[in-house]
């Protein structure tokens, strides 16, 4: 049977999982925001991770047909729609909740709210089922919250304000026990199931014609499936019995990060968080030995040596300004999704001085400038570069950038703060080759699993015992 | 004679020293006897007792305070009055206790002081902190003693001139007029012998740590075995029976092959041991030092039992040169020494008692200890390519323990050194 590692990176933000193969190849990866109980959020992760190894050993079973045109499309558009599935049985269960919600205020209209409530959840609905089947959505890496509360806010405000306290109130009460809700899915049935869905789609655009009001790949890529979806699916049938019930069988795992230690897994099984980014990123780009790591809560600069062994290390103490939380809190000051703060500040024409080191002081900061007229992407950017600031002064206390300088956690993927570090890297430190990965945020549990694989916190007592019969 | 035995005999001899003194204070009027509050570091203790006075330290008392768990209510009292949040938290403790009635660690009334001494200048902290008591204490005598620092490594001949001078024109005319007591140099020379054999001993102390497994910590233990040679008691034949004591003691542990005893019994195994820079933390002293002994890490040597003097180099208080010994004695305790002095120090006691990594606890509102800390921790890691840590806390304030955050760089660190052990194994 062959074995597979498995790590997971519980954070203060997001929960991470990473499954490894015994090459250290990456088979699989999964993500979840749910955070209120850890136990569900890493099997929330691990749920994720496995769904993502049988789609690529789907994708490694077919072989070199993979990379073709209309395979290609056609395994994106099933992951997308594949997570459609995941999605919607979970938007079912809000529904009920929202309207259990609704059914115990004690708002005199409340009647009134259970039909705002449904004509809500009618527009919804199919604006999110036709976003993942036609639109992409699935890619965008955005949670289950993050797009519903989207798309029903902007609902709820077209509602009128008698109803816009009950119904807010009604999704924030209502989303935080759906989001932490366990659920398993049958992987074959959601894969034949989003298969189905496709089937209806591309018979639909068989007859769909070039108008010029989409990019050319778009008509490339449709023409290539619309064309041949039939024998994919012929050969994707082939496959998916056998892949649904491949046992992915976990040999070892490894649990790090901010709630590790709440995990219920056995003390060798913990490792911290410093040393997984260091060696998920040490195995990914070998020459690093500067890695830079901003979570949720933590910012950590760490040096390591040629075997991705950390030397020294040093985290923000006291304060968390300068944290992914501290993008989350001005995000939501702005009204902005997380997803759109880094992109909002690169349309800066200039960088406004924040002075405050404080994250809930740079709130009142930025209120003050924006009612001084100051323009958004110009306050953002400020708001990116002290950030970065700020782990610039860590990675200096940490003692500086001595070689290849690599960009870890989950703040890696917004642009803004990606651009301020290259640049104050470089002013630092001269031409340093920089390394961020797209999956930046997966290096902690990537570590994890290569912990775990090598089995070295339990050969530690091991390795001691020797040292003791040899003395 | 059975070991636990034996730890409490000079446990014992402590309590009772430490309980005399405050019994003293407590009674000092009644005695006849004249109070002087000075300071730890470059402390005159031999001097002070010279002329029969009884010391009083307001950091120890700072610090026992915490370990009480008194000192956050102390420091809000001190912050009440005016005291900035980022004032050193020993002397907001020690104000804040003052106002509150003055009553020290054994629940004695702490008598007002005589004379305010202030032999080591390093921490300009301390004149400020006298500065404050005299407001409260108008009638106490200031005696400032300016203490040279090590700036170019090494005590000069004229430095030592110049802190004589002051003993002989300030310092010792001063309390010959408070105590009424003529300067008696036979008097100061037998307790200097008596302190050079203290000095002895505490070093052979503190050299046992070269055996493995280490027979005591000399961090979170060591702040005990200072006790007595720091607070008033270098110069008796008390310190020198106690040492002499603990020595034995400690002898024994190494016959037996034992390690330290930590709040929780011994120690089974040691797995790493460090090198300590900068105080402890007080107010979670316990939970500080449990995360070290879970782990199995044991303090082979650390800065802060250098605080009251360093002797690892082989100075000692010398009765034939009186006061140029006690001039040497100020220049030399550890935070007079410049920073390569430092790393020299460190660096020996990392090398000598074969440590397996340096941790630097480092304390924001402490200039003395904290200013160079990051730079003598990474000439350190280039010197010797020793594992480093860095964490932060307090001195007395509670509030600035994170417990979590403590814990999860230090799980961290030990982490670290246990994968280097690995690798060392692996290539060996």
């Amino acid at each position: 049977m062959k074995k597979y590692y498995l790590g997971i990176d519980l954070g203060s933000t997001t929960s991470k999982a990473v499954i490894i193969n015994e090459q250290d190849e990456i088979v699989g990866r999964g993500i979840t925001n749910t955070r209120a109980n850890y136990k569900v959020a890493a099997d929330i992760a691990r749920d994720e991770a496995e769904y993502d190894a049988r789609f690529n050993l789907l994708q490694r079973k077919i072989g070199e047909d993979v990379t073709k045109p209309e395979f290609k499309k056609y395994m994106q558009d099933l992951r997308s729609v594949f997570q459609y599935g995941q999605f919607r049985r979970r938007m079912e269960s809000l529904e009920r909740m929202l309207n259990k919600t609704v059914e115990e205020f004690k708002y005199e209209n409340k009647a009134a709210i259970l039909v705002k409530l449904k004509e809500i959840i009618e527009t919804i609905r199919p604006q999110i089922q036709h976003g993942f089947i036609n639109e992409d959505l699935g890619s965008k890496n955005q949670f289950f919250r993050d797009i519903v509360s989207e798309k029903y806010n902007v609902e709820v405000e077209a509602k009128g304000k008698e109803y816009y306290e009950p119904l807010m109130l009604a999704f924030d009460k209502s989303i935080t026990p759906i989001e932490n809700e366990m659920v398993h899915y049958n992987f074959k049935e959601l894969v034949l199931e989003a298969m189905k869905i496709l089937d209806e789609k591309y018979k639909g655009l068989a007859d769909e014609q070039e108008d010029g009001s989409k990019e050319d790949w778009y008509y490339a890529q449709l023409n290539a499936v619309k064309d041949n979806y039939k024998n994919v699916e012929f050969t994707l049938r082939d496959h998916i019995e056998d892949i649904a019930n491949e046992e992915i069988h976990v040999a070892k795992m490894v649990g790090t990060g901010y709630g590790r230690a709440l995990l219920p897994f056995p003390e060798d099984c913990i490792k911290s968080e410093i040393l997984c980014h260091a060696y998920g990123a040490h195995a990914i780009f070998p020459n690093t030995r500067t890695v830079l790591d901003i979570g949720g809560q933590d910012t950590k600069a760490i040096q390591v040596d040629s075997h991705g062994l950390v030397t020294s290390f040093h985290m923000n103490d006291r304060c968390a300004a300068g944290c992914g939380r501290y993008l989350g809190y001005i995000a939501d000051e702005f009204g902005l999704s997380l997803n759109e703060l880094g992109p909002e500040a690169n349309r800066a024409t200039k960088e406004t001085t924040i002075c405050s080191t404080c994250t809930v002081f740079a709130g009142a900061e930025v209120k003050e400038l924006l009612h001084n007229g100051e323009e958004r992407p110009n306050i953002l950017a400020g708001l990116h570069k002290a950030i970065v600031q700020r782990a610039m002064s860590l990675i200096a206390r940490s003692g500086g950038v001595r070689n290849e300088f690599t960009f870890t956690g989950g703040v890696a993927r917004n642009e803004a703060v990606l651009k301020y570090v290259k640049q104050m890297v470089t002013d630092s430190y001269g031409d340093i080759t920089m390394n961020i990965h797209t999956d930046s945020i997966f290096m902690g549990a990537l570590g994890g699993a290569m912990f775990a694989r090598r089995n070295i916190s339990a050969d530690l007592p091991t390795a001691k015992e020797k040292a003791k019969q040899e003395n | 004679m059975s070991q636990e035995a034996q730890k409490e005999k000079s446990m014992i001899l402590q309590k009772e020293m430490i309980e005399g003194l405050f019994n003293n204070l407590d009674h000092a009027k009644e005695l006849g006897k004249k109070v002087c509050y000075t300071f730890v570091p470059g402390n005159l203790s031999e001097l002070i007792r010279t002329f029969d006075m009884l010391p009083v330290y307001p950091e120890i008392n700072a610090l026992q305070s915490a370990m009480r768990k008194k000192s956050g209510g102390y420091i809000k009292e001190a912050e009440k009055n005016a005291h900035s949040e980022d004032v050193c938290t020993y002397v907001k403790c020690d104000v804040g206790m003052m106002m509150k009635g003055n009553i020290g660690p054994t629940g004695t009334k702490i008598p007002e002081p005589d004379v305010l001494l202030l032999s080591y200048t390093g921490c300009f902290t301390f004149m400020k902190w006298f500065e404050t008591l005299k407001r409260e204490y108008p009638n106490a005598k200031v005696i400032m003693v300016h203490t040279p620092y090590q700036e170019n490594a090494k005590m000069t001949p004229q430095m030592v001139e110049y802190m004589v001078k002051q003993f002989k024109e300030e310092v010792i005319p001063q309390m010959e007029a408070v105590t009424g007591i003529k300067y008696d140099e036979a008097k100061l020379q037998r307790m200097l012998a008596l302190s050079k054999e203290s000095e002895d001993w505490i070093t052979k102390i503190f050299d046992t740590t070269k055996h493995r497994p280490s027979p005591i910590d000399a961090y979170f233990a060591g702040v005990y075995y200072i006790g007595p040679i720091n607070i008033g008691f270098r110069g008796t034949q008390e310190a020198v029976d106690y040492y002499k004591e603990l020595y034995s003691e400690i002898q024994e542990r190494i016959r037996l092959g034992l390690g330290p005893i930590t709040p929780e019994g011994e120690m089974k195994e040691e797995k790493y041991r460090l090198v300590v820079e900068g105080p402890p933390n007080w107010t979670s002293f316990r939970e500080f030092w449990k995360i070290f002994y879970d782990m199995g890490a044991v303090i082979v040597a650390s800065s802060y039992t250098k605080v009251g003097g360093v002797y690892d180099m082989g100075w000692r208080h010398d009765p034939s040169r009186p006061l140029e010994s006690l001039a040497e004695y100020c220049m030399n305790c550890y935070t007079n020494l410049n920073i390569p002095q430092r790393i020299d120090l460190l660096s020996k006691c990392i090398t000598d008692y074969d440590a397996d990594g340096y941790i630097t606890n480092s304390i924001k509102s402490c200039n003395s200890f904290s200013a160079g800390q990051l730079g003598m921790m990474r000439e350190i890691e280039d010197r010797l390519e020793v594992p480093v840590g860095f964490i932060e806390s307090d001195l007395v304030d509670p509030r600035y323990f994170s417990y979590s955050n403590i814990k999860n760089r230090l799980e961290s660190y030990f982490q670290m050194l246990a994968q280097r052990k690995m690798m060392e194994k692996e290539n060996v």
